[in-house]
């Protein structure tokens, strides 16, 4: 039973209805990261899949950008307890990367420039839930929120949605990345409301 | 992680716009400096709002924490928080949060502080456990506010500050300076950064708090004087700035 606040009475909105438990809207895009923001030229850019053990697929950017691509409108929530509505990216989706990848593993490993890692079942990066976005909102992706390009996985808390991501790895078992290690969920779905480990 | 009551057993004012607030909180597990709570507000018809708010005060076994607290003109909780909370209320908190932006007395190295306006507060509780662990790793904090009376702590960053072995703070005003300041007021630079930062070759561990273009330009002004992005920790909030 939650102790009343005296005399709090709070603000809501009609758009608050639809946002998952325990979070509130913005109209900003704030920006939350671990380190410095790491400032990758496009001529260095890459990305690999790989099993652990070999590189299955690799694209520069070039070849990356030659890629079939998808206008994303979603709404985005972070741990942090701020959700945005109707964001709008650019970017190839995880289908279109994964399209002649065979493997029997069933967890992957997003891995970015700066060394964040973040692991997420592979079957959530599949079935249009997944994009490797370089647009926002019309402009090319700013580096603070993750530019050149970022993994967009939307129906998960925006920390799974890598920055500056680089490869994935494919894996056999889940395994905890960068922030599921200190403390936050292991999966992290907004509806659940699974922002920390033992949630 | 449980929702835990806590009673607010004192208030202080920093600024004009930013509280203090002391708790005592019901089977507090402890904490390390750094990291932060949730806090709940509850409305009579059981609408809640929650927000995080990162500590201020020394890791303590005795369930005592405070949190400061900066008014934002739209917000929903921090409003309540800074203007009608009193001394005896109860709130409800979870926590603690967060296990990366966070310095323990075992570091013994050189420590770079870097604070943006409020991203002061979690900077504040590493300088107050470094005293209270009786720890001597070498502490700078290099804070930037946009006027004098935006200082968060003031009167006790200055006792530090003139005790010989302790914690050197530096200044930069972005609006206003005090009155016969050397510098005109503005954005840190690569100027300040030399004259208020340790060397790079001394290997710092840093940690800049900040809102995101503070911390995007500083933590960029760092590693052009040459710190290793490895040893540089940060934490960002938005303009909604409700987290810190």
């Amino acid at each position: 039973m939650a102790i009343i606040s005296r005399g709090f009475a709070g603000r809501r909105s009609a758009a608050e209805a639809k946002l998952p438990p325990g979070q509130y809207l913005t109209n900003d895009f704030p920006v939350l990261s671990a380190g410095p923001t790491p400032h990758i030229p496009l001529d260095r850019w890459e990305f690999t899949i790989d099993d652990g053990s070999k590189v299955l697929k690799r694209w520069d950017w070039k070849s990356f950008r030659e890629l079939p691509t998808e206008t994303i409108t979603v709404d985005i929530h972070c741990v942090t307890r701020w959700s945005k509505l109707g964001t709008s990216w650019e970017g190839v989706s995880l289908d279109v990367l994964l399209a002649d990848v065979k493997t029997d593993l069933s967890y992957t490993m997003f891995r970015s420039y700066g060394d964040y890692t973040t692991n997420l079942p592979l079957k959530d990066v599949m079935n249009k839930q997944a994009w490797i976005a370089f647009q926002y909102d019309g402009a090319d992706l700013e580096p603070e929120h993750g530019g050149p390009a970022r993994l967009l996985v939307p129906h998960l808390y925006l920390w799974k949605s890598a920055k500056w991501v680089k490869g994935m790895t494919l894996m056999p078992h889940d395994k905890p990345g960068f922030w599921e290690n200190l403390g936050y969920n292991i999966y992290g779905d907004p509806w659940l409301e699974q922002r920390y480990s033992d949630q | 992680m449980t929702w835990r009551s806590a009673r607010v057993i004192g208030l202080r004012d920093e600024t004009a716009t930013a509280r203090t607030l002391a708790l005592v909180v019901r089977d507090w597990p402890g904490h390390v400096a750094g990291q932060h709570v949730d806090v709940r507000l509850t409305a009579a018809d059981g609408y809640s709002a929650v927000r995080s708010y990162s500590i201020a005060s020394a890791p303590s076994s005795d369930g005592r924490i405070e949190i400061t607290v900066e008014r934002l003109p739209s917000g929903e909780v921090s409003p309540y928080l800074t203007q009608q909370v009193m001394v005896g209320d109860e709130l409800e908190v979870r926590g603690p949060i967060g296990g990366w932006f966070v310095w323990r007395p075992e570091q013994l190295g050189p420590i770079q502080l870097v604070a943006g306006g409020s991203g002061i507060v979690p900077l504040m509780a590493m300088i107050r456990s470094r005293t209270s662990a009786r720890s001597s790793a070498p502490f700078r904090l290099l804070y930037s506010v946009r006027e004098p009376g935006a200082i968060f702590y003031r009167d006790e960053l200055r006792a530090l500050s003139s005790q010989g072995d302790s914690v050197v703070v530096s200044y930069a005003y972005t609006r206003v300076t005090p009155k016969d300041w050397p510098r005109p007021a503005g954005r840190i630079d690569a100027e300040l950064i030399a004259s208020g930062t340790w060397p790079s070759n001394l290997r710092p561990s840093s940690y800049v708090c900040g809102p995101t273009s503070f911390v995007e330009h500083t933590t960029d002004l760092l590693i052009a004087a040459g710190h290793d992005r490895e040893r540089i920790k940060t934490e960002r909030f938005g303009a909604t700035g409700e987290r810190k």
